[in-house]
């Protein structure tokens, strides 16, 4: 069975790559790619997360970085009483973000548009400015994690590789849950309820409940790559989940192309790599950075995954 | 009590609510006539600095400094709307954020391009580097001449909203824009106005606050989210609403930073309230920007007319 698009082979190929992609950089002997994949990864799931609301159900949050934020510090707390159970760790995680998402999703869902937009990034920057007063998790100057999350010999994250593989697994089990839950009816009414919330409501849907749903699973994968990412840096600060973080995630999601499965994870992989690269030419990169920004939005319509499907379509037409 | 305190804290809250009028009542404008969300306004607000220092810098006056300052910030907003934002009007609001969080970038870089990435000292004249007092209260000079700027600006805006034909276009604009178009009125100079119009006053504002704080790199962007609470509690697109808005929240957060922990201290022991003081009252202007979206989303003063 092979792929029969460009699109689909291009996704094919990276997927395959990054499983063996340890191995290679171990080769040629340069660590320093296996952490910058895996931070591109971790990035990856949380742009996934926000992806699932921002493209599929047309939520567009600007404080998903929150969740991330939250994520990380279900680690950094527990450790600095000496606690490293992982379980406990990702339990946690699971717990604050869901039940964070659950309250401030069912205040914000009642607004729309700007206003939605808006109201999340006041939920963000209250956790924000809560983590920064927290005087005794390290405020504004964060906080160090010294020892990773515990889990059992066969899924521990101690090495760099066996974290990346954790990193690896959790990207996978997202892609294909977000695969099916989009495929499922469930996701049909998030999609319709984008494009005619109102039909969607005669056809008999509580759109509400089925928009909330959403917004908190969404919430939680984020917090989970939030887990990850404090697992990963083992240091956390409040600047991880700062208004521009947000931001950036939004970047990810629709340089890759918004509402469709792969598009984050190549918008992540092509930010990741635009950050290395710019900031090796030129330390005024962020410059070169807000331009393509400007143009992709001007110009580039569909992001990455609207320019291979072009691709497959001018095959099919050839 | 200690009066005086209380008083110099108003005196701070209110310079910082003027100052919030000044970013947001061009956001205001922009966002209830264009319908665009400006995430770069506050990048005028850095720039009008910077211009206003530089001038200073070179002729030693800052009436040089504030008014060339004022022409750049208007040019550079003009220039913006007719390149970028204007295309984008008809657009939907996440490629404004993407537009507008990426012209952040632009502008910060280009800052730390021609200015570094130092921040920029604006030395104040002796005359406004003085105190006055009143009786046992002794203020200094510089904030009553921010805290009088604002008030002239608020009232100039005012006059120009409520009197004017630009005033009657810009709020029939913001209450029906169809109907304005219909009407036969050029709407995309109207438009740019507007857009030079609300820059200017975010660069008037960075300006003033400059030679206390100096000029720095991304100096606007944590102040503009502020701004932008007091665009939605204040109801987009209204003038009056935003004034208003703004006075309530810059009152709100700094009294708050200096006297929640003493109201907190009346219901629980002491260390909790000195625990819990700092990050409620960093929190409090969201909260209430929640509570408002949560039950009156149009605002607390939406602008007549408008659905």
């Amino acid at each position: 069975m092979l792929p029969k698009t460009t699109s689909a082979w291009v996704y094919t190929v990276m997927l395959l790559l990054l499983v063996i992609a340890p191995g290679i950089f171990n080769v040629i002997d340069e660590p320093f790619y296996l952490d910058l994949l895996s931070r591109g990864l971790i990035l990856a799931i949380a742009a996934l997360s926000l992806n699932l609301i921002l493209g599929y159900g047309g939520m567009v949050s600007l404080g998903h970085a929150a969740y991330i934020g939250i994520g990380a510090y279900c680690v950094g707390i527990p450790a600095y009483y000496d606690f490293y159970s992982g379980w406990l760790h990702l339990g946690l995680t699971i717990l604050v973000c869901g039940v964070f998402a659950l309250i401030t999703g069912a205040i914000s869902l009642r607004t729309k548009g700007v206003y939605f937009i808006m109201i999340t990034l006041a939920f963000s920057q209250m956790v924000y400015f809560t983590f920064v007063s927290m005087e005794e998790y390290g405020g504004d100057d964060g906080l160090v994690i010294y020892l990773r999350s515990e889990f059992p010999s066969w899924l521990s994250m101690d090495s760099p590789v066996s974290l990346y593989y954790w990193i690896l697994g959790v990207l996978f089990i997202t892609l294909f849950f977000i695969h099916r839950l989009v495929g499922a009816r469930f996701g049909r009414v998030i999609v319709g309820s984008r494009f005619n919330e109102d039909r969607m409501q005669s056809l008999g849907f509580s759109t509400y409940r089925y928009r909330l749903t959403c917004y908190v699973i969404s919430g939680v994968i984020c917090g989970i790559a939030g887990m990850l990412l404090g697992n990963f840096t083992s240091f956390i600060s409040p600047e991880m989940m700062g208004w521009t973080r947000s931001g950036e995630l939004i970047f990810m999601v629709v340089m890759g192309g918004a509402g469709t499965l792969f598009g984050p994870l190549v918008g992540t992989a092509a930010f990741v790599f635009l950050e290395e690269f710019l900031s090796y030419i030129t330390i005024y990169w962020h410059l070169i950075f807000g331009l393509m920004l400007v143009a992709l939005v001007l110009y580039g319509k569909g992001g990455i995954h609207g320019w291979l499907t072009m691709l497959d379509r001018r095959g099919e037409n050839g | 009590m200690d009066w005086n305190l209380l008083i110099t804290q108003m005196l701070n809250g209110l310079q910082l609510g003027l100052l919030l009028f000044l970013l947001a009542s061009g956001l205001t404008l922009i966002f209830g006539i264009m319908d665009f969300i400006n995430l770069s306004h506050g990048s005028f607000y850095m720039i009008g600095a910077y211009f206003c220092g530089t001038v200073v810098s070179i002729t030693g006056s800052l009436l040089a400094g504030i008014v060339v300052g004022l022409v750049c910030t208007f040019a550079i907003g003009a220039l913006v709307e007719w390149f970028i934002a204007r295309r984008l009007y008809r657009a939907d609001h996440l490629d404004h954020v993407l537009v507008t969080f990426g012209l952040i970038l632009v502008f910060d870089t280009l800052v730390h391009m021609i200015w570094g990435a130092a921040g920029m000292a604006i030395p104040l004249p002796d005359v406004l580097n003085d105190q006055v007092s009143f009786g046992s209260l002794v203020l200094p000079t510089y904030r009553l001449v921010i805290i009088a700027s604002g008030l002239l600006v608020a009232l100039i805006l005012y006059v120009m909203v409520s009197r004017t034909r630009l005033g009657m276009l810009i709020r029939a604009g913001a209450s029906n824009r169809t109907m304005v178009e219909a009407l036969g009125i050029n709407i995309n100079k109207l438009f740019l106005i507007v857009f030079a119009i609300g820059a200017t006053m975010s660069g008037f504002a960075g300006m003033l606050i400059a030679p206390i704080t100096e000029a720095s790199i991304g100096m606007g962007n944590e102040i503009i989210i502020i701004a932008f609470v007091v665009v939605i509690v204040g109801g987009i697109g209204s003038i009056k609403g935003a004034f208003f808005a703004a006075l309530i929240i810059g009152l709100m957060d700094t009294l708050g930073r200096s006297y929640l922990d003493d109201v907190l201290e009346l219901s629980m022991p002491t260390e909790y309230a000195e625990t819990a003081a700092p990050a409620l009252s960093a929190m409090l202007v969201y909260i209430l920007m929640a509570v408002v979206l949560a039950f009156r989303p149009q605002g607390l003063f939406p602008p007549a007319g408008s659905k």
